[in-house]
This record gives structure tokens, sequence and C-alpha cells, in this order.
């Protein structure tokens, strides 16, 4: 396919949140590309040749030039594919808003996500599950502030924390089902973020790649167990 | 309130971070200490950085920015006519960025496992893995006389204030940093060169005696 947006390919898997926000902002920028996907379990050449320091996907390769770290790769297809819709904002207070809330879910919240699925006791699962409660209730704050009364973070359309939150939506309702019906994302507790996950979803940039709920629930128990095996050889 | 106020800790690399990209930007603010060693924190903080209630703290028109690095690219943005910090193209802008997020990734907890523990299996980790970081960076640097080419940019300010802490490890693990990493120390009194830098950046060994050594006996980590 003739392209002169040169050649575009990710390295990832379907269950990892983290590609997913790449695959979204692609798509968002209507960037087509090669989707390589890391086989569970073991590391490409390409993939510890492309992201030699940490060894982890999301790795964009535009033209062959690698690029890590999936907040760090959203912002290059944003300034690269300037032409299409904005992912971050314009102002600079309110990329600085955009980028605080990336670093606070990747830094605070998700962490708990993966404490929560892989807690051995039911002490550190309740811990890590209040955790997310707290974290959801700002959230939901961070939300309503934001969005000033439009469907998104990013206003009329997806933006950088729509990209950055919304990768996260397969994990928390898998989650949330794991968990025997621990609510999340709650009508009166959240009930923003509830409008706002079912309006994300559905978003044409993000259908096809958020997977089902059924398939995460079914691909955790495999790194549940993974992760065990490994704390318990450590 | 002052026009743009930073709420920071002397000691603190990450403000250091703030203090450097301000000056290069020519900013005038308020300074702000934050009297960590107190125990408390001041409502001001609280206000202003609600979910995480860490400085540094950037407060521009009464609005709050957290998260040092966050702070140093609205900096970049707000100011962007003058002293840029990062790149024109995107992908050496990804690079930057990359750069910064490793040394937030690494460097800080590494230190920690240095000076937070007695001499043992912990200490010796934090050494190998902080010195593995630090070749990593050297190498990243390679001939450039900066990060950011013939001048400092956003790696240089998100990675030498960090230089302030090295005697404090290096005396409580008992090691090195100069002897492994030469082109690194080389790269550090460059920058020193430059005000922006030398008046950000506070003495090692007032680091060490008066914040170290201070914090090893508030936490017990003797």
């Amino acid at each position: 396919m003739a392209s002169n947006n040169g050649d575009v390919k990710l390295i990832g898997a379907w269950a990892s949140p983290y590609v997913m926000r790449p695959r979204i902002a692609l798509n968002v920028k209507s960037v087509e590309y090669e989707f390589l996907q890391e086989q569970f379990g073991s590391k490409s050449e390409l993939l510890l040749k492309s992201n030699p320091v940490h060894k982890k996907i999301p790795v964009l390769l535009h033209n062959g030039k690698p690029i890590c770290e999936s907040s760090i790769i959203v912002e290059y297809i944003d300034e690269v594919w300037s032409s299409g819709p904005s992912i971050l904002p314009s102002d600079p207070y309110d990329r600085a808003v955009a980028r605080f809330w990336a670093a606070y879910l990747d830094e605070k919240w998700f962490p708990n996500v993966r404490g929560a699925a892989a807690a051995s006791s039911e002490e550190a699962k309740n811990a890590a599950v209040d955790q997310l409660k707290e974290g959801m209730a700002l959230l939901e704050g961070a939300y309503v502030e934001i969005s000033k009364g439009k469907d998104f973070f990013g206003g009329e359309k997806i933006g950088f924390i729509d990209i950055a939150f919304g990768s996260m939506l397969a994990w928390l309702r898998a989650l949330q089902v794991m968990l025997g019906g621990v609510k999340l994302l709650d009508e009166e507790k959240t009930p923003g973020l509830c409008k706002w996950a079912a309006k994300f979803s559905a978003d044409p940039a993000v259908k096809d790649v958020l997977p089902e709920t059924e398939k995460i629930i079914e691909f955790a128990k495999l790194l549940v167990a993974k992760i065990k095996a490994a704390a318990a050889s450590s | 309130m002052a026009e743009v106020v930073l709420l920071d800790f002397w000691g603190s690399p990450f403000g250091m971070r703030a203090r450097i990209a301000l000056a290069e930007k020519g900013v005038k603010y308020e300074y702000k200490e934050e009297h960590l060693l107190t125990g408390k924190k001041t409502p001001l903080l609280l206000e202003t950085n609600p979910v995480h209630k860490k400085i540094p703290v950037l407060i521009h028109n009464g609005k709050p920015i957290s998260e040092s690095l966050v702070i140093v690219q609205y900096i970049e943005d707000a100011w962007s006519d003058t002293a840029p910090l990062l790149p024109a193209d995107p992908y050496g802008r990804s690079q930057a960025r990359f750069w910064a997020d490793f040394v937030d990734k690494k460097i800080y907890d590494q230190g920690k496992k240095i000076w937070a523990n007695k001499a043992g299996e912990v200490q010796e980790a934090g050494k190998k893995e902080l010195m593995e970081s630090l070749k990593l960076l050297e190498g990243e640097l390679g001939e450039k006389p900066f990060f950011g080419g013939e001048t400092i940019g956003y790696v240089d300010v998100a990675l030498v204030p960090f230089y302030t802490w090295f005697y404090s490890f290096e005396t409580i693990g008992n090691f090195s940093i100069e002897a492994e990493c030469p082109k690194l120390i080389e790269w550090v009194k460059r920058c020193l060169e430059r005000e922006s830098v030398s008046k950000s950046l506070v003495d090692p060994e007032k680091v060490y005696v008066d914040l170290i050594l201070v914090l090893k006996k508030m936490y017990g980590y003797e």
C-alpha cells in the first residue's frame, strides 16, 4: 500500500493496555501499520534489538527507528502526524494536566490493578482494591473538571488522558469480574466515568482495539500463574 | 502571590530540575521552601498537590503543576520562545523523553538502595545497578558535550541534579562513580559551567551531612 506515512510497525501484544495506547493513537490519525505480535512468554529478536534498555512492548518502529514507552510513543504519533486530529491539547497548562494524569495512572493506579489481580492473600487483595477505589474517586473528580461537561477528558473527541486511561478499561472490567463483582466503575460513586467508559469503548478508534472482557479474564489467569510461579521461585 | 512560584526543598534533585529549567528560560520566580525534614507539610503544598503531596510544585498565575518532568515540559511549552530544551524534530524529542524517563525510573531508587542500607546485599545490588544505569547514560552521551547536543537540554536537566547525591552514595557505599564513569563526571563539570546549573545545584557535602545522614537517622536506616 502506497503511503507517505513511511513504514510503520508496532511490536506488541493484543492484551497489553500499554500497547493499546499507540494502536488507538494510530487509529485516531488514520495511520495504517503492521502489528507484530509477541508470543506470550518469550521476547523476539526484533524486540530485544529495538528496546535493548527495557526489553518491553510496545515499541513503535517508524522507518526502522524505534520509539519506546507507551506515553512517549503517543506523543511522537501526535507530533509526526500533526495534520490529523490532535491528541494532546494545545494549551501548555492543559498539556501539563494531561501528562500528570497519564503519569498517575502508570505509577500509582495501574500497579494496583496488577496487585489486586495477583494478590496472594485476602488482605493484600483488599488493600489493593481500596487503593483502586480511592484512585477511581480521584479520576472521577479529574474527569468532571477536565471534560467540562463534554464526553471525554479531551473534550469533544478522545485525547491523551482518554487514551492513557481508556486503554485500561478491558483490564478494569475483567478485574471487577475476577474479584467477584467489586465495583470500580460505580454508577453511584463514579457516574461520570461510567458514561465516559461506554463512549470511549464505542469510539471508532477504540472499538477494535479493546479486547472483550472474557478474553482478558482468560489471559489474566495465565499471567497470574506466571507471576506467582516467578515469585515462588525467587 | 507572585506570578511564578516554586514550592521546593533545597536538597531535592527533582526540585533542582525545575530550578534549572526556569533559569534557562530566564523566568523570575518566588522560591518557597517546604521544610520536609520537620515532617510537616504546609497547607499550600497539600492544596496545590493533593494527589501526591510532594514537591516540587510550580504555581503559574495561581495554577499548580506537579511532577518534576511534567513541570520541566510545562516550562518548555509556556516559555517556548527562548532556550529550547527539546529538539524540534519528533524523533529527537522522543529520544530525549525516553532517556529522561529512564533517569526517573532508575537513578533515585537505585541510589536509595545504597544510602538507606548498611553494607550488604541490598547496598551491593544498588551499586551495581546504579553503575549500569550511569554507564548506559554515559554511552548515550557519547562524544556530545551535552545530552542536548551543543547546549544543555531536557536529559541534562533531568540527570545533572542527581550529581549532588553522588558524594553521599560514594561515601556510604564506599566506591567511586568517577572511576567508572569519568566522561559522565566531565559532563557534570561542563554543566556546572552554566549559571543555570551552578546556581540550582547544592553542595554535595551539604546534602550528605544535612540531608542524607539526617534522613538515615529519621527513618532508622542505619
